[in-house]
């Protein structure tokens, strides 16, 4: 039965470069603790030429101007730890999270399905690529083979089966232990590490040569599971994990950002990532959740009052009068901010701003969820400087809807979703959409909810050609929004006369008149109304034309409600 | 006075495309219509041989390569567009229906019948299948008179464009330079700018059947300052698809760029007389009468055909 491992070495920077991966040509280096103890707990490659290594302080650290410094971000980390076990998931049901940087699969019956057991493993180096994570893939018969091959060796390797001993042996003894032990298992591996080295055994080759009875003698039972490994036939069964569903990408940023451009930027980057992990698992989204957290305004920063944070000095406020939409978007419209007035600061403290983006269909376009988010950021900017960023996808089945040659034609949800979000930020979000009537005898009696266009919807009962030809126009009524308020001559209660400074076509002398019909409603409310409705006929200019005229009871008033046009 | 210019080449008989291999001889026509012998490389290619009026055959015939040219004299036809029933018989026996993929402009003053067309139209498009977009300047449809005309409500987009839009909230600069324009003309053109706006996107997205243009309740002084380009943009937009533009005005305003222009009136309201007492009156409906005033795809004669609309009450 063969076995992967996928590890990711040096986990700690590849998560810091998975989240910003222009930082792969720089000296990195990535830093714990509370100030000013702060210490270097994972380098690269770079920064070890350069003389860092992990244990020095930050302070230290800092004196060499090249390296790039990160604080160690747990959700940079947890990100990556995640997507790592999609990776592993979307090739096998069974998968073991051995550690927070490696994993192992079990790829019994997995041949029919992908190919080789190189094609396979190829693949899911490609696919880890893909995710932002630079890892080493290991396949061998059993998975303590497969773990130590994978911590020995970079990029891919497949084991044959009876040949772990003859690859394994160039190992070094480092690969038997792991390098995320506790404090007191890190020390009693590094006597066993110790012990070996003065007996000259510094390979797994070596090891595997010693006589199992001295060995057992002088390490115990420790010392001959250790030998077994680096012989590699120490087998076991894999503990499968049961990981829940949770697709969520986040960044920690040194600076806060105050403009929308380089958040989209970034915005970007974790939409790429979370669209590519849902489609490693063939699954798509239909709600997005961005949580922005945002740094507290309590008093000014100085070095913030040249990036436009409204203050009192001249400086500043030339900096505001000079900066573009992006940047008052993200402040001007927060709802909550307001800009300084006199001595006293009034800035209300935010500190999670949370915008949920629900589609009408699963989608998984990276570009239209960035678009999407965008143009809702810019109708609800966030009005505060930006500490992290958290995205996350709630998973669903992706939708399949079956073409036809002959259907009629209908917008692509992806495309109108966009469209919709352009025109709401135009006209106003709840002014365009579908109508919705409800169950009332208001005049006003409808609500806008989300406009939907299915495809695979049932198709609509066709009227007959007879039933379509005998059936008339609907005379419809043209409703003025808010309703024209008119005064009106009266004569013996009726009607004769309209009179109306605002809309000069409705006044005129009434020429005909039907009515009154009384309606009223929601008595028991607040919201009680009732009104009697007249249908006159006005002459104006050459023609005539055909108003409702209403007399609400309650308030006394009379409007012309619309045209019967 | 007119002139004709006549190239040298084929006043001497010689072809126009000059191969650099190819070496010409003058060309004789007293020697039997033989005009040139190409040469080309020690290779004798059989002489072309020319008919005495030899410009507008020497096309195809000197070189095999411009028979495959379309000359730019022949215009391709351009197919008739489809038409679909606008919902209302008397209106389809007149115009044969909506031209799919062409502007049409239904116009007339107040109570003249155009809104009770738009959703006899919508109607008969949401009917067909299709899905609809309603860009209405004013805010001044009403829902409940769409359940009574048939329309289905789910495959209706409405978008509503009124004075508060968020993009206004957020110009904050005014131009203290511009001419003072009443209150009424400029929110008349915020709607316009809105609709314009909407029209672009949606004919951009594609996938409707139908989308209408609601200009009823705009001030036809504020309307005619769209520019033609845009209606011009409009009609180019939707000229190879299946998408019915359709809009509604008190004015024509799109001038050429519109295939199909009606004028709706309303019936003659002579024999009303004022100041009618009678309580059992009851609005039954509109009495329309509609002129076919252009038509780009059948050229019919102007004429008119009379109609009428039943209010949901009338039974």
């Amino acid at each position: 039965m063969p076995f992967t491992c996928i590890y990711v070495p040096n986990f700690s920077i590849a998560a810091a470069l998975r989240a910003e991966p222009e930082l792969q040509i720089r000296a990195l280096a990535i830093f714990e603790g509370k100030p000013p103890l702060e210490q270097i707990i994972a380098v690269n490659e770079k920064s070890r030429e350069l003389g860092i290594s992990p244990g020095m302080s930050k302070a230290q650290a800092e004196l060499c101007s090249e390296i790039a410094l990160r604080p160690r971000s747990p959700l940079q980390e947890s990100s990556a730890y995640s997507a790592l076990l999609d990776c592993a998931q979307s090739f096998s049901p069974v998968v073991e999270d051995t550690a927070r940087d490696t994993v192992l699969l079990d790829l019994a019956g997995m041949e029919s399905l992908f190919g080789s057991l190189t094609k396979i493993s190829h693949e899911i180096f490609d696919r880890a690529a893909a995710l932002g994570l630079n890892a080493n893939v290991a396949t061998a018969s059993n998975p303590n083979a497969a773990l130590l091959a994978a911590r020995g060796f970079s990029r891919v390797t497949v084991i044959p089966a009876g040949k772990e001993a003859e690859r394994l042996g160039a190992l070094p003894i480092d690969v038997l232990f792991d390098e995320n032990l506790e404090a007191d298992q890190k020390e009693e591996a590094d006597r066993m590490i110790e012990t070996l080295a003065r007996w000259g055994i510094r390979s797994l080759r070596a090891l595997a040569a010693l006589p199992e009875v001295s060995l057992s003698e002088r390490l115990g039972q420790q010392g001959l599971h250790l030998q077994k490994l680096a012989r590699g036939i120490a087998t076991r069964t894999l503990v499968s994990v049961e990981v829940p569903l949770v697709f969520e990408e986040a960044i920690e940023l040194e600076h806060p950002i105050v403009l929308l451009e380089p958040l989209a930027f970034l915005l970007n980057r974790l939409l790429e990532q979370l669209c590519a992990r849902l489609a490693s698992r063939a699954l798509a989204t239909q709600e997005l959740r961005l949580m922005l957290e945002l740094s507290n305004l309590t008093g000014i920063d100085d070095e913030f009052d040249n990036v436009g944070i409204p203050s009192e000095s001249d400086d500043s406020r030339k900096a505001n009068e000079n900066l573009g939409a992006p940047l008052l978007a993200v402040f001007a419209r927060g709802g909550d901010f307001q800009s300084r007035e006199g001595r006293s600061t009034h800035l209300h403290r935010q500190s999670k701003f949370i915008r949920k983006l629900s589609l009408p269909l699963p989608m998984l376009d990276a570009k239209v969820f960035l678009k999407l988010l965008q143009l809702d950021l810019n109708a609800h900017p966030p009005g505060a400087p930006i500490m992290q960023i958290h995205l996350s996808a709630e998973p669903a089945r992706p939708r399949s809807a079956q073409g036809g040659l002959f259907l009629p034609p209908a917008p692509e949800p992806e495309k109108l979703e966009l469209t919709l979000a352009r025109i709401a930020g135009i006209v106003g979000e709840q002014r365009v959409g579908a109508v919705e009537l409800l169950d009332t005898h208001h005049p006003e009696g409808f609500r806008m909810r989300r406009f939907v266009a299915e495809v695979a919807r049932k198709t609509p009962q066709r009227k007959s050609p007879d039933a379509a030809e005998a059936q008339a126009a609907v005379t419809a009524l043209r409703r003025f929004r808010p309703p024209v308020h008119v005064h009106v001559t009266l004569e013996n209660g009726q009607p004769m006369r309209l009179t109306c400074p605002r809309k000069k076509e409705v006044q005129g002398e009434i020429l005909w008149k039907a009515g009154p019909w009384r309606l009223s409603g929601d008595w028991w409310d607040r919201d009680a109304w009732s009104r009697d409705e007249w249908d006159v006929a006005v002459r104006n200019n050459e023609s005539v034309a055909f108003y409702r005229l209403v007399h609400d009871l309650l308030a006394g008033d009379w409007f012309v409600e619309g045209t019967y046009d | 006075m007119s002139s004709a210019v006549v190239s040298t080449s084929a006043a001497l008989g010689r072809p126009f495309l000059f191969d650099a291999d190819v070496e010409e001889e003058p060309c004789h026509p007293e020697r039997g219509g033989k005009c040139a012998k190409r040469i080309s490389r020690g290779v004798e290619e059989p002489a072309l041989s020319l008919p005495k009026e030899s410009l507008p055959y020497l096309e195809t015939s000197l070189d095999p390569r411009l028979a495959n040219i379309t000359p730019a004299s022949r215009l391709e036809i351009r197919p008739a567009p489809e038409m679909v029933a606008s919902g209302i018989p008397a209106l389809d026996a007149l115009t044969g229906g909506l031209p799919r993929g062409c502007l049409t402009e239904i116009y007339g003053p107040a109570s003249s019948g155009r809104t009770s067309v738009m959703l006899a139209a919508l109607a008969a498009a949401t009917d067909r299948g299709e899905y609809c977009a309603l860009i209405d300047a004013s805010d001044a449809l009403d829902p409940h008179f769409l359940t009574a005309a048939g329309i289905d409500l789910d495959r209706l987009l409405w978008v509503r464009c009124n004075e508060n839009s968020p993009q206004r909230n957020r110009v904050t600069e005014k131009n203290l330079f511009k001419k003072k324009i009443s209150q009424r003309a400029d929110q008349s053109e915020h709607r316009l700018e809105q609709v314009l706006r909407a029209t672009d996107l949606l004919l951009e997205s594609g996938g409707f059947g139908l989308i209408l243009l609601d200009l009823a309740d705009i001030p036809h002084q504020s309307a005619r300052r769209i520019p033609l380009t845009t209606w011009f943009r409009f009609r180019r937009a939707v000229e190879h698809k299946p998408t019915i533009l359709l809009a509604i005005e008190q004015q024509p305003i799109a001038g050429s760029c519109s295939s199909l222009q009606l004028q709706l009136g309303s019936q003659n309201f002579s024999d009303i007389t004022p100041h009618s007492q009678s309580h059992t009156h009851l609005l039954t409906g509109l009495e329309i009468r509609t002129e076919l005033i252009r038509s780009r795809l059948d050229r019919k004669p102007a004429r008119s055909v009379a109609f009428e609309t039943k209010t949901a009450w009338a039974g």
